[in-house]
């Protein structure tokens, strides 16, 4: 038993237990699952600025900064506490291809340390992938109203057609990044 | 203390994320390249499985455990939310990140999660910063 708590999840085990986060949210307090609004939360406590968007009630919100809180010390005690292997077993076809089109080398840990190690700062890949690759997360979520989280998981859930929109977005920003931009830039 | 049980739920998320890899740029690699279903099992499942709560939570009008309401916003269109999506999309093949693996990245360790997460709140304020002057 503990062995497989240790191991990798598979996806049937990971994806019913994240769907069910919706149902335990909305039962312990009627909220609705949704991650890229901690990150309002914090720029309205922190920097408001008198920016209108920004001037609410935060407090209120309380609960979604707690949770966000809650997923930092998750994977602290997922990745530290229960283990982990040293190198994520990909797809043979997904590392032949980073080799070639990235020139990666190092394949262990959760990121590859050649693009988001922080000495990567002082080249121009730290810059695209960890600030520009940051930066576009936080202004692209707040813009499409939700994330993964809010708009694949709670909104699709809800079968919100407004989220199915805003996932066919993600995607398409995604692939042009994987087959268009990458190419470009490596 | 009435929001304990959100870090609660918060902390089993985040193990749920961590151990399935979600939060590894490897592995949304590897689904924006169609190489494994493993990112789209999780993403289909976990609807598959939030649908069927939802329905049984308004068909069954189930309250919360404080005996409230539950209520479902439906979320509004805007242009928005397709240019604002292409925008987050293309962050997230770069970062290999949502914004919840973020932070159970920085709690497994990764430094470079910190600076992730500084730029993305700096994108969210510049987003609210301009917000008026975007097209919607």
């Amino acid at each position: 038993m503990l062995e497989l708590l240790r191991q990798p999840w598979p996806w049937y085990v990971a994806g019913p237990l994240i769907g069910l986060t919706v149902p335990a949210l909305l039962l312990i307090g009627n909220k609705a699952l949704g991650i890229s609004s901690s990150l309002r939360h914090v720029c309205a406590a922190c920097v408001p600025a008198g920016i209108p968007f920004l001037t609410y009630n935060w407090r209120a919100e309380l609960w979604n900064l707690f949770f966000v809180l809650g997923i930092g010390i998750g994977g602290f005690i997922g990745y530290q506490l229960m283990g982990h292997a040293d190198t994520i077993a990909i797809s043979p076809e997904t590392v032949r291809d980073l080799k070639a089109q990235m020139h990666l080398t190092d394949f262990s840990g959760l990121l590859p340390k050649e693009l988001f190690a922080l000495e990567n700062l002082s080249n121009w890949k730290g810059w695209v992938f960890l600030v520009l690759g940051g930066f576009l997360v936080g202004f692209g979520t707040r813009y499409a109203g939700g994330c993964t989280s809010g708009h694949a998981i709670s909104g699709l859930s809800n079968l919100q057609w407004v989220s199915l929109v805003a996932v066919i977005g993600f995607f398409v920003g995604g692939l042009l990044m994987t087959w268009v931009f990458y190419p470009m830039m490596f | 203390m009435k929001n304990l049980k959100y870090l609660v739920l918060g902390v089993l998320f985040g193990i749920v994320l961590t151990k399935s890899e979600v939060v590894s740029w490897w592995r949304i690699q590897e689904m924006f390249r169609f190489q494994s279903f493993h990112m789209y099992g999780i993403i289909g499942s976990a609807i598959v499985v939030g649908l069927i709560s939802i329905q049984l939570i308004k068909r069954n009008r189930l309250k919360t455990i404080n005996g409230e309401e539950i209520t479902l916003a439906d979320k509004k269109y805007n242009h928005g939310t397709w240019i604002g999506g292409t925008i987050f999309g293309l962050g997230w093949a770069l970062t290999g990140a949502c914004p919840g693996p973020m932070f159970a990245q920085l709690g497994s360790g990764v430094a470079g999660a910190a600076v992730l997460i500084l730029a993305a709140l700096a994108g969210t304020w510049t987003y609210s910063a301009l917000r008026e002057k975007l097209p919607m």
